[in-house]
C-alpha cells in the first residue's frame, strides 16, 4: 500500500513473471491431485481407514506444494529469497502448532480424563451431563 | 562532556575516495509484494489454529452426528471444482495483465468472482442444510471446529470478491497503472493462498472427516 | 415496535445502571479524570493547538512522531497501570486479621487483570515499538518506513484498543479472570456480563495494529537498507527489531484466533472451550500461550537491542560477539516457539511432554547467557561512562540475571507443581519484565531522548529515577518470592495468617518507592524542558555514538538524511567518523516523502466503536459500523496520489541552517 516510490518504480518489482504453460501445467496436476484422493475415499477403494488417511494426506502435501509452485510462483529467488523463508518459517510454525496442540491435547485427554479420550463413543458421549 | 562531542583525534584522513553519502536519488524496492506475503504468512498461522483446534475437537461428537453421517462429498468435490477453476482463471487474468490487455483481464476477474460466488452459494445451502437438520455449530465441539475453519475460509473469500469488485472499478476507472498492477498481483496472492488453504480443508475436514 | 424493543436495538443491553455511581473508588476516580481532561481539553484550546496536534501529529505518517505518539501513549497508560499495582500491593498490606481492606473481591479482581492486560499490551508493547518505529528506520539509513499510512493506523488501533480498556473503568466492568482470560472462568456461564467482552474486544482491535506494524517493519527492515548494509552490517538493535516483528506476526494471529473462538462461545454459543457437549477449556490454555510465551520474547528482544547499544557506546568499544549476538537472537526467536507448555505444566499433560517442554526451556536460557557474557566481555577493559542509560543497563544485568535464574527453576517440573500460580511465579515474571523491559525502557529513552527532540534529559532526577526504581523494585519483590516459597497464592485479596503480614508491608513498601522512580521520571521530563537550552545536542550525535541515528541532525529532518549514506561496516557512522566524513553540502535533490492522511484514524474511530457496540449488544450500531469501516477502507484505497516532493531548495535550506548551527557550536 505505500505508494510513496510511485511515480519511480516498476509494478513488476519482484513480481515473477507468469507463463500460461506454468498456470496450465499447475491446473492439470491440481485436477488429479484433487480427483484421486475424493475417489479413493468415496469408492471406498482401500479398506484401512488408517492406509487411506495417510494417502489422502500425502496427496494433499503435494498438492500443497503443487499450488505454491506454479500459483504462487514459489521460488528460492523472489524478493531475494526472503519469500521462500517466510514461507519455511511459517511451515515449521504450522508444524509445531498443529502437532504440538495434539500431543498435548491429547495427553491431557488420556491422563485427566482416562476413558474418556478424545475419540470418545458415542455411548460415553451420552453419560455427559 | 566536550570530549565526548570531539571527533577521534586518531582518525586519519585516509579513504579520501570512500564515499559515504549517495549522490543520486535512492529508490528503496517497492516493499508491497513483500508485505502481502507476510501478511498471508500471518493468516496462515490463524488457519493452522483453526486446524489444530478442529484436529484436537474435530471427533468430540458429544453424542451428536458425525462427519460421516453429515458430509456430502460430492457436494464437496463441485465446491473444490469450483474453486480450482476460480485459480486458473485468476492465472490466465494476470496472463492479460502482463500484456497490458485491459479488457480481457477484467473479464477473467469477472468469470472469476463468479466462479467465488458460486462457491460461497454452495458453501451456504451446506450450511444452511446442516443447521436445518439440527447439526449447527451449537451442536458439538466438532460441528463448532468444523463451522468457524470452514466458515472463515468462507468468509476469506467473500472478502477476496469484495476486493475484487473494488479492484474491478479501479481498472476500470484508472487503467493498468503500476499500483493497480501490484494490487491484482496482490489479490491473485490472495485468492491462490485461500486454494491453497481448502486443499487442506478437504482434506482434513472432509475425506478424513468421514473416514471411521 | 414498541419502545422497550427499540431501546434493546440501540443500547443493546447498556442501561445506566452501568455506571458504577455506587463504587466510591470508581467515582472519585471519574472525577478526577473529568477534571484533568477538562483541563488538558481547555489547554489546548486556549492555545489554539488542535490545528497543529491534527495536522502535525494524529494524521502524521512521519515514523518518527508516530513513533513519540506511541511513547507518549505507553507512558500514559503506565500511569494507569501502575495506580493498580500501588491499589493492590495497598489491599494486600492491609487486608489481615479480619479487615477486607478497600477493595471487595469483585474489584480487586478487575485490578489485577487491568493491571496485567494494560501492563502488557498497552504499556510494554507500545513503547517497545515506538521505540523501534523511531530508532529502526534511522539505523539503516531509511526516510520512513515501507508502508506510512499503514503506521499510522496501527497506532491509531492499539489507541483504540487502549481506550477501550479505559472506559471499562467508568461503563460496566473489566473481566475478572486474570490477565489470559481462561475458561470455563471466562465463558458465558461463569462470566456472563462486559468484563470479558471488554477484554476480548480491546485486545483484538489492539491486535490488529500490532500485527500490521509488525508486517510494516518487517518489510521496512528487509526493503529499505541504505546500500551496502548487508544483514551482517545491520546494527543490533535493527537486528532485534527485525526478530521481534517477525514473532510479532507470527504470534499474534495465534491470540487473533483463540479469541475469535472465545468470542464464539460468548456470543454465538458453540463450544470449543465449555466444560460440556465435547467442549475443551484446555485448549483455550494451549492455544494462548503458543502466542504467549513469543509475546514475551517480543517485548524482551528490542530491549537486548537496546542494551547492546547503550553498552558499546558507554564502553566506547564495538560491541563484544557481533555474530553470537544475531545468532543468539534467532535461535531465541525459533525457541520461543518450543516452550508454551511451561506455562501449563500442573495441568497433567504427564512426563514425556513435561520433560520436552522443561528441557526446551532450560536451552533457550542458553542463548541469553550468552548476550549477558557479550556484554559483560564489552564492558572489560573498556572506558565505560555511567551516564544514566548505562546505569540502566548495569541495573537490568544485575536484576535480570536473578529473573532468568528462578525462571529456569520453574522450567523444572517437579519444582513447577510446588511453585506454579504462587507469588514466587508473580515475583518472577516482574523481575523479567521490570529488570528486562523496563529498566530497558528507560535506558532506551534516556539514551534517544536527545535525538528525538534535540536535548539531553537532566542526568540528576534520571539517577534519582533509577535508584527509586531499583530499590524499589528489590523490596517489592523479593518478599513475593519469599511468600511464594511459603506456598501464598497469587490473585488473593485478603489473607487471614497474620505472620504473611510484613512480607506485604515491605513490598509495599517498594512499590511507593517505585512511585517514587515513576514521579522523578515524569520530574525529569519537566526539567530537562525547563533547561533545554542548557541540555541542547547541536551535534546530532551526543553520545558519540555508533550507529546511523547519529549522524542525522537532532531531532532529524523530516526526510530524515538529506543523501542516503552509504554503509562500509557494522558500526556504520563509527566508521564514518574513524574516516574523517564530511557532510556533503551541495546537490540536493527533491526528495519524495508520503503525504499525511486522517484515514488511518477515522478507521481506528469506526473499529473503536465496533468493539464498544459488540461489548454492549448494540448488534445495529456495531453493523453500521463496520459498514462504515469497510466504506472508509475501499474508499482510502481510491485515493492514488499519496505521496509529494519536497523541494531541493527546501532541502538545501534545513541543511544550510544545521551547517550554520554545527559552525556556531565548534
Amino acid at each position: 500500500m505505500s505508494t510513496h516510490t510511485e511515480s519511480h518504480d516498476h509494478p513488476d518489482d519482484g513480481a515473477p513473471h507468469s507463463t500460461l504453460k506454468g498456470y496450465m501445467l499447475g491446473f492439470f496436476l491440481a485436477i488429479f491431485l484433487t480427483a484421486v484422493p475424493f475417489w479413493l475415499v468415496m469408492g471406498k477403494v482401500i479398506p484401512n481407514a488408517q492406509t487411506l488417511a495417510v494417502i489422502v494426506l500425502v496427496f494433499a502435501a503435494v498438492q500443497i506444494v503443487v499450488h505454491m509452485i506454479y500459483f504462487l510462483h514459489m521460488n528460492a529467488h523472489s524478493e531475494g529469497g526472503w519469500n521462500m523463508l517466510a514461507l519455511m518459517f511459517t511451515a515449521i510454525l504450522v508444524v509445531i502448532t498443529l502437532s504440538g496442540s495434539i500431543w498435548v491435547m491429547y495427553h491431557l485427554n488420556s491422563n485427566m480424563m482416562p476413558g474418556m479420550s478424545h475419540d470418545m463413543t458415542e455411548q460415553q458421549a451420552k453419560s455427559l451431563p | 562532556m566536550s570530549d565526548i562531542n570531539a571527533m577521534p583525534s586518531t582518525a586519519v584522513a585516509n579513504n579520501q575516495d570512500v564515499e559515504f553519502w549517495m549522490k543520486e536519488d535512492h529508490h528503496p524496492a517497492n516493499g508491497t509484494l513483500l508485505g502481502f506475503w507476510i501478511y498471508l504468512m500471518s493468516d496462515c498461522l490463524i488457519f493452522a489454529c483453526l486446524f489444530a483446534t478442529y484436529g484436537v475437537l474435530g471427533r468430540s461428537y458429544a453424542g451428536g452426528p458425525t462427519g460421516a453421517e453429515l458430509f456430502d462429498l460430492s457436494l464437496v468435490a463441485v465446491n473444490t471444482s469450483l474453486l480450482l477453476l476460480s485459480s486458473i482463471t485468476y492465472g490466465l487474468a494476470v496472463l492479460e495483465m502482463q500484456k497490458n490487455r485491459r479488457g480481457t483481464m477484467m473479464a477473467w476477474l469477472v468469470v472469476t468472482g463468479l466462479f467465488g460466488l458460486g462457491f460461497l452459494g454452495i458453501e451456504m445451502y451446506e450450511f444452511a442444510e446442516l443447521i436445518h437438520r439440527g447439526a449447527g455449530p451449537q451442536r458439538s465441539a466438532f460441528l463448532s471446529s468444523f463451522f468457524t475453519l470452514v466458515g472463515t475460509h468462507g468468509l476469506h473469500v467473500t472478502f477476496g470478491i469484495v476486493w475484487l469488485i473494488t479492484l474491478l472499478f479501479q481498472v476500470g476507472r484508472f487503467g493498468l497503472t503500476p499500483a493497480n498492477k501490484r494490487r491484482i498481483l496482490c489479490l491473485s496472492m490472495f485468492w491462490h493462498f485461500l486454494d491453497v488453504v481448502w486443499v487442506g480443508v478437504f482434506t482434513f475436514v472432509y475425506l478424513m472427516g468421514v473416514l471411521p | 415496535m414498541n419502545m422497550p424493543d427499540a431501546g434493546k436495538l440501540i443500547f443493546g443491553r447498556l442501561t445506566l445502571e452501568a455506571i458504577p455511581y455506587h463504587e466510591p473508588i470508581l467515582v472519585a476516580t471519574f472525577a478526577g479524570v473529568l477534571v484533568i481532561g477538562a483541563v488538558l481539553l481547555g489547554l489546548i484550546t486556549k492555545h489554539k493547538l488542535w490545528g497543529y496536534l491534527w495536522n502535525e501529529w494524529f494524521t502524521s505518517i512521519d515514523h518518527k512522531k508516530i513513533g513519540i505518539m506511541y511513547m507518549v501513549f505507553g507512558v500514559v497508560m503506565l500511569l494507569r497501570g501502575f495506580a493498580d499495582a500501588l491499589m493492590m500491593r495497598a489491599q494486600q498490606a492491609v487486608a489481615f486479621n479480619g479487615n477486607p481492606g478497600f477493595l471487595p473481591p469483585h474489584h480487586y479482581d478487575q485490578i489485577f487483570t487491568a493491571h496485567g492486560v494494560i501492563m502488557i499490551f498497552f504499556v510494554a508493547m507500545p513503547l517497545v515499538t515506538g521505540l523501534m518505529n523511531y530508532i529502526m528506520p534511522l539505523q539503516i539509513g531509511a526516510r520512513d518506513v515501507a508502508f506510512p499510512f499503514l503506521n499510522n493506523f496501527s497506532f491509531w488501533m492499539t489507541v483504540a484498543g487502549g481506550i477501550l480498556v479505559m472506559v471499562s473503568l467508568f461503563i460496566g466492568e473489566f473481566a475478572k479472570t486474570g490477565w489470559l482470560a481462561y475458561p470455563p472462568l471466562s465463558g458465558l456461564e461463569a462470566s456472563p456480563d462486559v468484563g470479558v467482552d471488554y477484554y476480548i474486544w480491546s485486545l483484538q482491535v489492539a491486535g490488529v495494529g500490532t500485527t500490521l506494524s509488525g508486517i510494516n517493519l518487517i518489510a521496512t527492515i528487509v526493503k529499505m537498507r541504505a546500500p551496502g548494509m548487508s544483514m551482517m552490517k545491520m546494527p543490533i538493535f535493527t537486528w532485534t527489531a527485525l526478530c521481534t516483528n517477525v514473532l510479532i506476526v507470527a504470534a499474534f494471529p495465534v491470540l487473533t484466533a483463540v479469541l475469535v473462538l472465545l468470542s464464539l462461545d460468548r456470543y454465538v454459543g458453540t463450544n470449543f472451550f465449555t466444560n460440556g457437549m465435547g467442549g475443551n477449556p484446555m485448549m483455550y490454555v494451549n492455544l494462548i500461550w503458543i502466542w504467549g510465551h513469543p509475546e514475551v520474547y517480543i517485548l524482551i528482544l528490542p530491549v537486548f537491542g537496546v542494551f547492546s547499544e547503550v553498552v558499546s557506546t558507554f564502553s566506547r568499544k564495538r560491541l563484544f560477539g557481533y555474530a553470537s549476538m544475531v545468532y543468539a537472537t534467532v535461535v531465541i526467536t525459533v525457541l520461543s516457539y518450543l516452550v508454551w507448555l511451561h506455562h501449563f505444566f500442573t495441568m497433567g499433560s504427564g512426563a514425556s511432554v513435561n520433560s520436552f517442554f522443561g528441557i526446551t526451556t532450560m536451552i533457550i536460557s542458553i542463548p541469553t547467557g550468552a548476550k549477558m557474557f557479550n556484554w559483560l566481555f564489552t564492558m572489560y577493559r573498556g572506558r565505560i561512562q555511567f551516564e544514566v542509560p548505562m546505569l540502566w543497563t548495569m541495573g537490568f544485568m544485575f536484576t535480570f540475571v536473578i529473573g532468568g535464574m528462578t525462571g529456569v527453576m520453574l522450567a523444572i517440573p517437579p519444582a513447577d507443581f510446588l511453585l506454579h500460580n504462587s507469588l514466587f511465579l508473580v515475583a518472577h515474571f516482574h523481575n523479567v519484565i521490570i529488570g528486562g523491559v523496563i529498566f530497558g525502557l528507560f535506558a532506551g529513552i534516556n539514551y534517544w531522548f536527545p535525538k528525538a527532540f534535540g536535548y539531553k534529559l537532566d542526568p540528576f532526577w534520571g539517577k534519582c529515577s533509577f535508584w527509586f526504581w531499583l530499590v524499589g523494585f528489590w523490596l517489592a519483590f523479593m518478599p513475593l518470592y519469599v511468600l511464594g516459597f511459603m506456598g501464598v497464592t497469587r490473585r488473593m485479596n485478603h489473607f487471614e495468617d497474620p505472620s504473611l503480614q510484613i512480607w506485604f508491608q515491605i513490598a509495599a513498601f517498594g512499590a511507593v518507592l517505585i512511585a517514587l522512580g515513576i514521579g522523578a521520571f515524569l520530574i525529569q521530563l519537566w526539567v530537562s524542558y525547563k533547561r533545554r537550552e542548557e541540555l541542547r545536542d547541536v551535534t546530532g550525535d551526543p553520545w558519540h555514538g555508533r550507529t546511523l541515528e547519529w549522524s542525522t541532525s537532532s531531532p532529524p529532518p523530516a526526510y530524515n538524511f538529506a543523501f542516503t549514506p552509504i554503509i562500509h561496516e557494522a558500526d556504520a557512522w563509527w566508521d564514518m567518523k574513524e574516516r574523517n566524513q564530511t557532510r556533503r553540502l551541495e546537490g540536493y535533490l527533491p526528495i519524495h516523502m508520503p503525504k499525511n492522511t486522517s484515514a488511518g484514524i477515522y478507521l481506528a474511530a469506526f473499529a473503536f466503536v465496533v468493539g464498544f457496540a459488540m461489548i454492549w449488544h448494540m448488534f445495529l450500531i456495531a453493523g453500521l459500523a463496520f459498514l462504515g469501516l469497510l466504506v472508509t477502507a475501499i474508499g482510502h484505497t481510491f485515493n492514488y496520489k499519496r505521496d509529494f516532493n519536497i523541494p531541493a531548495d527546501e532541502v538545501a535550506r534545513t541543511e544550510a541552517a544545521r551547517t550554520e548551527e554545527l559552525a556556531a557550536h565548534v
